[in-house]
């Protein structure tokens, strides 16, 4: 189970990535954060973004639309 | 660490270094140190010459994604791309006949903003607006509001202010001081990403 989770489901472009980087600034070093997304631009965003901030993508799955991505924070 | 090793075994070895030279080397390793623990955030700079809606969006789309990368973001609004910033109240702006005619024309504001294609008289920028909205896209005026919240800066151009016979008072709050060619270019020598949109 994630430390925080974030909902963005219906959000598009480039909302997931900016609800992604409000979420992390509320947990501390080695706490995770879950991101639930249905833009599919997600799917390519978010683990762009997390390795450009040197956060580690633990796991990625999709089901039933929603992409779920767990990001430990740096 | 490494650096008062080396200033204290140059006092031991060199008898001639005084106490002030000794007091200098420590301050200015301190200033080191203190350099190294703050790493100074990228930079990245938009300018926005234009104040057509689909040029506008990615502009605040882009604005907002650096913030999000923890960038340090400025956007220069310049030309038709201060129409964006303007308040949706600010009526008939300037002195001279043509600086009112060209907003009666060119009224702008965050909402306001048109399609540079198939806008049909502003039919078309409501149809994008309204699908947007339905697609759960963030319309300007939002991106233009998240951007403030996240630290972007926002510069409207002084000369393109002055020549248009705006005001500080005609454009919505919270922006930066107008700035003109040489701060953005000053902004752009050090920034690693650097568009005109």
């Amino acid at each position: 189970m994630a430390d925080k989770v974030v909902d963005a489901r219906g959000l598009q472009c480039p909302m997931p990535v900016i609800k992604v980087a409000q979420g992390i600034n509320e947990i501390t070093s080695g706490q995770t954060l879950e991101v639930i997304a249905t833009d599919n631009g997600a799917l390519s965003d978010i683990p762009a973004w997390s390795k450009d901030m040197g956060h580690s993508l633990k796991e990625q799955f999709s089901q039933e639309g929603e992409h779920h991505f767990i990001i430990e924070k740096s | 660490m490494r650096m008062f090793a080396y200033v204290y075994m140059s006092t031991s070895e060199e008898t001639v270094m005084t106490t002030t030279d000794l007091e200098d080397a420590v301050a200015a390793a301190g200033e080191a140190a203190a350099e190294n623990t703050v790493p100074q955030k990228e930079k990245m700079v938009l300018i926005a010459a234009s104040g057509d809606l689909d040029k506008a969006w990615p502009v605040m789309i882009l604005a907002t994604t650096g913030a999000a990368y923890g960038m340090d973001v400025t956007v220069f609004f310049t030309f038709w791309g201060l129409g964006i910033l303007k308040r949706p109240d600010a009526g008939i702006t300037g002195d001279d006949w043509r600086q009112k005619m060209m907003s009666v024309f060119k009224k702008g504001s965050p909402d306001g903003l048109q399609l540079s294609t198939m806008n049909f008289g502003g039919i078309g920028a409501k149809l994008m607006k309204d699908l947007a909205d339905d697609k759960k896209v963030a319309s300007v005026q939002e991106l233009l509001e998240l951007a403030q919240g996240m630290g972007v800066k926002l510069w409207p151009c002084q000369m393109t202010m002055d020549l248009m016979g705006l005001t500080i008072d005609d454009m919505i709050p919270g922006l930066d001081q107008p700035a003109g060619a040489g701060s953005a270019i000053s902004l752009m020598k050090e920034a690693s990403i650097s568009l005109f949109i």
